[in-house]
Parts: C-alpha cells; sequence; structure tokens
C-alpha cells in the first residue's frame, strides 16, 4: 500500500495506531516521557488513514488552523521534513502542541473518519513529524519578511506570547519578549512535567525563534522592573502584546491551609520541573517536599491536578491521591492524563471534599477530614452539583497536601497599568476579534484574557493579536499574509 | 549575565556585594528586594535591596553567609557573574512624614532597615536607629545609620559594644523615658519581630515588620510565600513583604519557614564539601 494507490476501504481497514509508552511501573520511578513516539512506519501507516476530504474539517478545529491534509499527506508518502515545513507555517512549537494539546476536543473531534471508526491520530503524527525534523534535519528557518522598522514588545514567553512573537517577527517587525522568570515558555517550563513535555524540545522550538530574530529578555517583571507606559514611552515600543497567563494559584480558604505541608500545585510543580527540585541535591540546589513512603492527596481534577500527583508518585509517594468533589465523569482533566495516571497507581477518591486539614502539635499536616458528597441537579456549568452527605465525615492521614482547584489572574499589570480594562475575574477585557484592550496599542491574549485554558488556545489569540498588530503598525491590511 | 561590581565584608560572614542590573537600579524603591540565582543550578533566593546607584546601574546587597547560595555568593570574586538577578519585588515600603519614627535592624536585617531609614529621614521624620547585633565584631552600617538618624543606638546581647542587651529593651527603655513614638519598623529575625510586636502592642504604636519567608518565583505564581495577617492569606511577595506587625502570625511564619530544614542542611554540607575538595576560591 502507498499512498497514491489506495482505495478509501483499504484506508477505513487501518486501526488507529497506538502509540507506543514506557512500561507503567517502569515509569511511575522515573521522570523520562512516558509517550515514547510513532516510528516512521506507525507515521506512514496512520497517515493513510486520512481520506484527503475536500473540506478538511480538521483544520477549522485547530485554533491556529494548521494545514492538516497537506501535512498528513507528506508523512504518508514519506517526506517528513516537508511535513515539518508545512505545519511550521501556522504553527511554531508542533513538537510542543502534539504533546499537550486536547485534540480530542479539537482538530480529531472534527475529523470525518472519527464518525464511524478512530479518528485519524492528528496529534501524534504532528509530533512525529516534528520530531523528525529536530533530531533528523535540519531546522529550516521560515521565510521572513523585509524589516518595517516597527517595534512591537511581547509581555510573557508562554505559548500566547511566543506564538504571537513568531507572526510579527515574521512580518518584518522588531520584537523583544519580556520573561519574569530566569527560563522561557511559561506553563510549558514550569507547569507541564518532564515527563509529558521534555524540557529540552520547548527550548530547541524557542531557540528556533531566536534564529528568527526575535530577542527574549529574561528576569524582567514587567508592572516591577519596567512598566507598559514606559516600555510605549521610553523604550520605543509601538505596540504591546500581553500574554502573562493565569498564575496566581487559588487556594480553598478551609481550615489548616497555613499547615506546613499543605501547598499549590503552581509551587510544587515549579520546584519540580523548573527548578528540576527531582535531581536534588547532586544537580539542583532547590528542595521539594521528601515524599518517598509518605501519602501525598491532590485536590482537584484538572490535567494540574494529574501532573502534580504524578510527580508525587515518581518523588516516592507510598499513597498519592487524587481527592475530587465530583465524579470522574465530570473531570475536567484530559481522558488520556486520567489513564496514564490509573496505571502508574494514582489511588482516585471521588466524592469527597476536605473541610479542614489536621496538624501536629509542631504544625505539620497529619491529616484531612473530608465528607462524602453525591452527584445532584446540574448547576450553571451542567454538571451535576455534588451535595454533601451528612454525617459521612472521615479522616485521610496525609503528609503533603497539593491543591489544584485552579488560578486567577496577576493583579501587577492591573495595578500598574490601570487604564487597562479588567473583569470582575481580573482577567483583562479584549475585542475578540483583535484581542486590542481598552489602551491603544495594546493587545491581550491567551488566559490573561480566557481565565486558565489550553495551549492552543492562546496560541490561537497570540495569532489573531500578531494580525491586528500588524494592521494597526502598517494601517493597512494590506500585505499580511496567512502563510 | 549580571556582573558583580564590587563585593566587601564587613563582618564575620557578612558581606556588601554591588552588582550591575540597570533595570532594577532605577526602579527600586526602600522595601522592596530581588531573586536571584548563583549559578546555572542554583536555587531562586530573595534578598533586599539595601540601595542602588541609578547612575551606575548597580544595586547592592547585605549577604549573611547561611547555606549553600549565600556562602557561594559571598565566595564569589569582584568581575565575576551570576546567571539571574531579578526586580525590583514586592510593594515598596509605605513612607510618609509620622512624626518620630524608630527604624530597628536586628543582625543582618540592618541592610534592610537601612534605605527604610534614608526614606523617612526624607520625609522629614525624627529618625531614630537601634541597630543590634550579638557581639561587638557582627555590627554592621554602623556609619551609615548615624548618618541618617537623629539619634542612634547600637546594642550588643553580649555588651562588648554600645548598649548591653536586645533591641527591645532599648526599644522600651525609650518609650519609658516619655518619648512620643509614633512609628516603629523592625526588620530581623523572627523572634526579634515577634518580641517588637509585643513591645509595642500596649501603646498602639504603628509598627511595621518585613517578611522573609521561603519564596520561590517571588512574582506572585505560586503562593510559597504566604503568610497569615489579620486571620487572611497574604503572599508576601506581592503584598508585602512589610506587614503590620500587630497582624502577623509570626508562630506560623516560623513553622513554614522550618519545611526544608533537613534539606536546608544536606545541601549546605555538600556545598562546604565540594568547596574543600576544590580549595578555596
Amino acid at each position: 500500500m502507498d499512498a497514491k494507490n489506495i482505495t478509501n476501504k483499504e484506508r477505513m481497514a487501518i486501526p488507529r495506531q497506538p502509540m507506543p509508552a514506557q512500561d507503567p511501573t517502569e515509569r511511575s520511578r522515573n521522570f523520562q516521557e512516558v509517550n515514547l513516539g510513532y516510528t516512521p512506519e506507525l507515521a506512514m501507516k496512520e497517515a493513510l488513514r486520512c481520506i484527503q476530504c475536500k473540506d478538511p474539517v480538521c483544520i477549522k478545529g485547530c485554533p491556529v488552523n494548521i494545514k492538516i491534509d497537506q501535512f498528513i499527506l507528506k508523512i504518508a508518502e514519506g517526506d517528513f521534513l516537508g511535513a515539518a515545513k508545512k505545519i511550521k507555517e501556522d504553527n511554531v512549537l508542533p513538537a510542543v502542541c502534539g504533546r499537550v494539546c486536547p485534540q480530542e476536543d479539537q482538530c480529531e473531534k472534527e475529523c470525518i473518519i472519527g464518525r464511524k471508526h478512530e479518528p485519524v491520530a492528528i496529534g501524534n503524527l504532528e509530533r512525529f513529524v516534528a520530531d523528525w525534523e529536530r533530531e533528523h534535519g535540519t531546522m529550516e528557518l521560515p521565510p521572513i519578511k523585509a524589516a518595517t522598522g516597527k517595534k512591537a514588545a511581547v509581555i510573557g514567553s508562554g505559548p500566547a506570547g511566543l506564538s504571537c512573537a513568531n507572526d510579527l517577527v515574521r512580518h518584518g517587525h522588531e520584537v523583544v519578549v519580556f520573561e519574569a522568570l530566569h527560563e522561557l515558555g511559561g506553563v510549558l517550563m514550569y507547569g507541564v512535567p518532564e515527563f509529558r513535555l521534555p524540557k529540552d524540545i520547548v527550548s530547541k522550538e524557542i531557540e528556533g525563534m531566536k534564529n528568527m530574530g526575535v530577542e527574549f529578555r529574561t528576569d524582567v517583571v514587567v508592572g516591577r522592573s519596567v512598566t507598559i507606559d514606559e516600555l510605549m514611552q521610553e523604550e520605543g515600543f509601538d505596540a504591546v502584546f500581553i500574554g502573562v497567563g493565569a498564575g496566581l494559584p487559588w487556594f480553598m480558604g478551609i481550615p489548616g491551609e497555613s499547615l506546613v505541608g499543605v501547598l499549590a500545585a503552581n509551587e510544587f510543580l515549579t520546584r519540580v520541573n523548573l527548578m528540576k527540585a527531582y535531581d536534588f541535591p547532586a544537580k539542583s540546589d532547590t528542595p521539594v517536599f521528601d515524599c518517598k513512603g509518605k501519602n501525598v492527596a491532590v485536590f482537584g481534577g484538572g490535567n494540574t491536578a494529574m501532573d502534580a500527583v504524578r510527580t508525587a508518585k515518581r518523588l516516592g509517594a507510598d499513597h498519592a491521591y487524587i481527592v475530587y468533589r465530583r465524579s470522574e465523569a465530570e473531570m475536567p482533566a484530559r481522558v488520556e492524563e486520567i489513564h496514564h495516571a490509573k496505571e502508574e497507581g494514582i489511588e482516585f477518591l471521588l466524592l469527597m471534599n476536605p473541610l479542614e486539614f489536621l496538624g501536629n502539635d509542631r504544625h505539620w499536616l497529619t491529616g484531612v477530614k473530608c465528607i462524602k458528597m453525591e452527584l445532584g441537579e446540574p448547576d450553571d456549568s451542567g454538571r451535576r452539583r455534588p451535595v454533601p452527605i451528612e454525617g459521612s465525615e472521615f479522616v485521610l492521614p496525609i503528609d503533603m497536601a497539593v491543591i489544584s482547584i485552579g488560578n486567577g489572574s496577576n493583579p501587577l499589570i492591573k495595578q500598574t497599568t490601570p487604564e487597562i480594562e479588567t473583569s470582575k475575574r481580573d482577567t483583562i477585557i479584549v475585542d475578540i476579534n483583535t484581542m486590542a484592550t481598552s489602551k491603544d496599542g495594546v493587545y491581550a491574549g491567551g488566559d490573561i484574557v480566557t481565565g486558565g485554558a489550553t495551549v492552543i488556545l492562546a496560541m490561537g489569540a497570540g495569532r489573531t493579536a500578531a494580525k491586528a498588530i500588524h494592521e494597526k503598525l502598517m494601517g493597512t491590511t494590506a500585505g499580511y499574509d496567512e502563510w | 549575565m549580571y556582573r558583580i561590581v564590587s563585593s566587601k565584608p564587613l563582618a564575620e560572614n557578612i558581606k556588601k556585594i554591588e552588582i550591575e542590573a540597570p533595570r532594577i537600579a532605577k526602579k527600586q524603591q526602600a522595601g522592596q528586594f530581588v531573586m536571584l540565582r548563583v549559578n546555572p543550578t542554583g536555587e531562586r533566593i530573595p534578598l533586599t535591596i539595601a540601595g542602588s546607584d541609578a547612575e551606575a546601574g548597580a544595586i547592592s546587597l547585605i549577604v549573611q553567609g547561611m547555606g549553600k547560595s549565600t556562602k557561594e555568593l559571598n565566595s564569589l570574586a569582584e568581575g565575576s557573574s551570576i546567571p539571574d538577578i531579578v526586580g525590583p519585588l514586592g510593594t515598596p515600603s509605605h513612607i510618609e512624614n509620622f512624626g518620630t519614627a524608630v527604624s530597628i535592624g536586628g543582625g543582618v536585617g540592618t541592610a534592610i532597615a537601612y534605605p527604610t531609614a534614608v526614606a523617612l529621614k526624607k520625609a522629614g521624620n525624627h529618625v531614630i536607629t537601634i541597630n543590634g547585633a550579638r557581639t561587638k565584631e557582627l555590627v554592621i552600617l554602623e556609619k551609615e545609620m548615624k548618618s541618617v538618624s537623629d539619634e542612634a543606638y547600637i546594642t550588643t546581647d553580649d555588651g562588648s559594644y554600645g548598649y548591653h542587651g536586645f533591641v527591645t529593651q532599648k526599644l522600651q527603655e525609650l518609650i519609658d523615658s516619655g518619648k512620643k513614638i509614633d512609628f516603629v519598623l523592625a526588620i530581623g529575625p523572627i523572634p526579634m519581630m515577634k518580641a517588637i510586636a509585643e513591645v509595642t502592642r500596649p501603646y498602639g504604636i504603628h509598627t511595621v515588620v518585613s517578611l522573609n519567608p521561603i519564596m520561590v518565583d517571588g512574582t506572585g505564581m505560586c503562593g510559597g510565600c504566604r503568610v497569615t495577617v489579620n486571620n487572611e492569606t497574604k503572599f508576601a511577595c506581592v503584598d508585602g513583604p512589610e506587614f503590620d506587625a500587630h497582624q502577623v502570625d509570626f508562630s506560623n511564619l516560623a513553622d513554614r519557614n522550618r519545611i526544608y530544614q533537613s534539606e536546608e542542611k544536606t545541601s549546605s554540607e555538600a556545598g562546604d564539601h565540594q568547596c574543600r575538595m576544590h580549595g578555596s576560591h
């Protein structure tokens, strides 16, 4: 069978190719990547499943509109570097997105094949070509337009900022990205663990942007080190894009939350991912709570909760629990992550709500008092509301508690640039067609606008903003290339 | 990379280090701090800015060698560099003309009390400084504190220099002498700040302390530095580090600061061992 001489019937007969993965017991003790990626043979076989439909609806399901049919055809033909080039026209971080996007809710959800069979594994294929290019080819630079003489500042080097910076630099603008931390990548570096997204892959994809001429300045906290007004008035930036994410952790506000051993998922994950505390003390000076032989409970049901609980297991926790107040069906985490967590021995305590953290006389955490819940009527979010079952309180002995119930917006930009309008939840209010804020020349996108969402949605917002910024800087819509 | 312009010993284990960081030097205000890393595998540690020279584009830090990172920072030669320094972070001190203001620095805390004392003087306060140390050799910034004070006192725990006793005793004496005190700022070890709060509480003297919880990012994204103030959770890195001393839960802060005690010891001992193996640098 090859890409040209294959009937649709033959295509349909090919099952979706599963992703090879590390053995669950083995991997629950290391920080190496869980998924191992397709071999060229698996990738070509999976690519054959795509029927190259006339109206590829999968593209509409992708927030950055990758030309999915075209890159998959190149894989089927064995032209992996050509496929990588095609993706790079629209997506600056394919090795990242192929790994962390919830494809089941985006491109793959729209796939025609998926109506009768399993959808084409678009994410696995995207990941394969990005990895192939990085490991085999030279990472070729996409075309860049002549310099316009205009300067744009991008605040935050997470997915939204990177995708905005990428489109702007390709249109010939001078782009400087300001990052508060010492490493680039935002949540890709401090949030998503190494075993889901190896950090050197993130760094290599960002390296490509440096080669395209994007300037990165780490250790700059906009709002403290410099304000947006100073960037525009004193440092000569013609436009600013705010992509600072939603990084302010929420706590539950229950008694005992200040005990030693209770921490936010952001802190736990930052210590382990960004600061590499799993290598303490040999190769990292940053310590993390000693999980060895301990009982760790993570409160929440999203991807961050799964990342935190799987991290605790890898750090040697005896029992690593997910404590969630609804049932598994309501969990916001990806099905794949829940599945991986279960395989690794994570214990799910569902329909349980924490009431109080308990400690000893040294104020160290010893346990959590919980109450059992049952599902009642659907609430505003459409999910059935959990209701406590009277008299069902019990105590779960734990040594560490990780709070993973979501994040809000950091108030720094709001405090220092008050003319940018914000919502009651402190998110920045924008025009959804242009991502323009209420301050002239200032745009925003990603989690700072939507609240905690996905990597790829943030990247889509960055692209939309880049187009509007280009038009604003050039005073015309002419010359904006969708690539 | 950020260059170390100068590194001068002030007392045993304590150095004044000037680092080239133009953006921070330009924006710094009293009460603010930086986060820095001393090497590529280093942890992020918070240090209060002791002063800045916007023209030279440098800030100064006063560092006591306590554990691995601070000892390593103090061992770096002039002209060498550190990979990261970010700031200024935190909410600047609230400065106004209170009337008579007492600025109290305990040990290396004096380095933080000093820039605030300068700002208090500039705002027109009658400034009294109390500069406490365990013993004579550990007294730092005596000349600097005197230069901004209308009244300056040095205390040593062992009486080897200045007033014999704790800073709290000196403060109590000033209050007992009938001096009208409108504002107290206290910076030093947790037990000292707690004791100062108890001295001023009965008199209702507005008292501010600069808290020193464990920090990771220093920008408000992890909550590692959370402290309990007036029964509410606050993030010291963005809401502070200065808070009303009469509302701070000091015992909770002390407990939380002990979480990595054994890891810190391991790391520090590994660091000392390495230094001996490679000779002094």
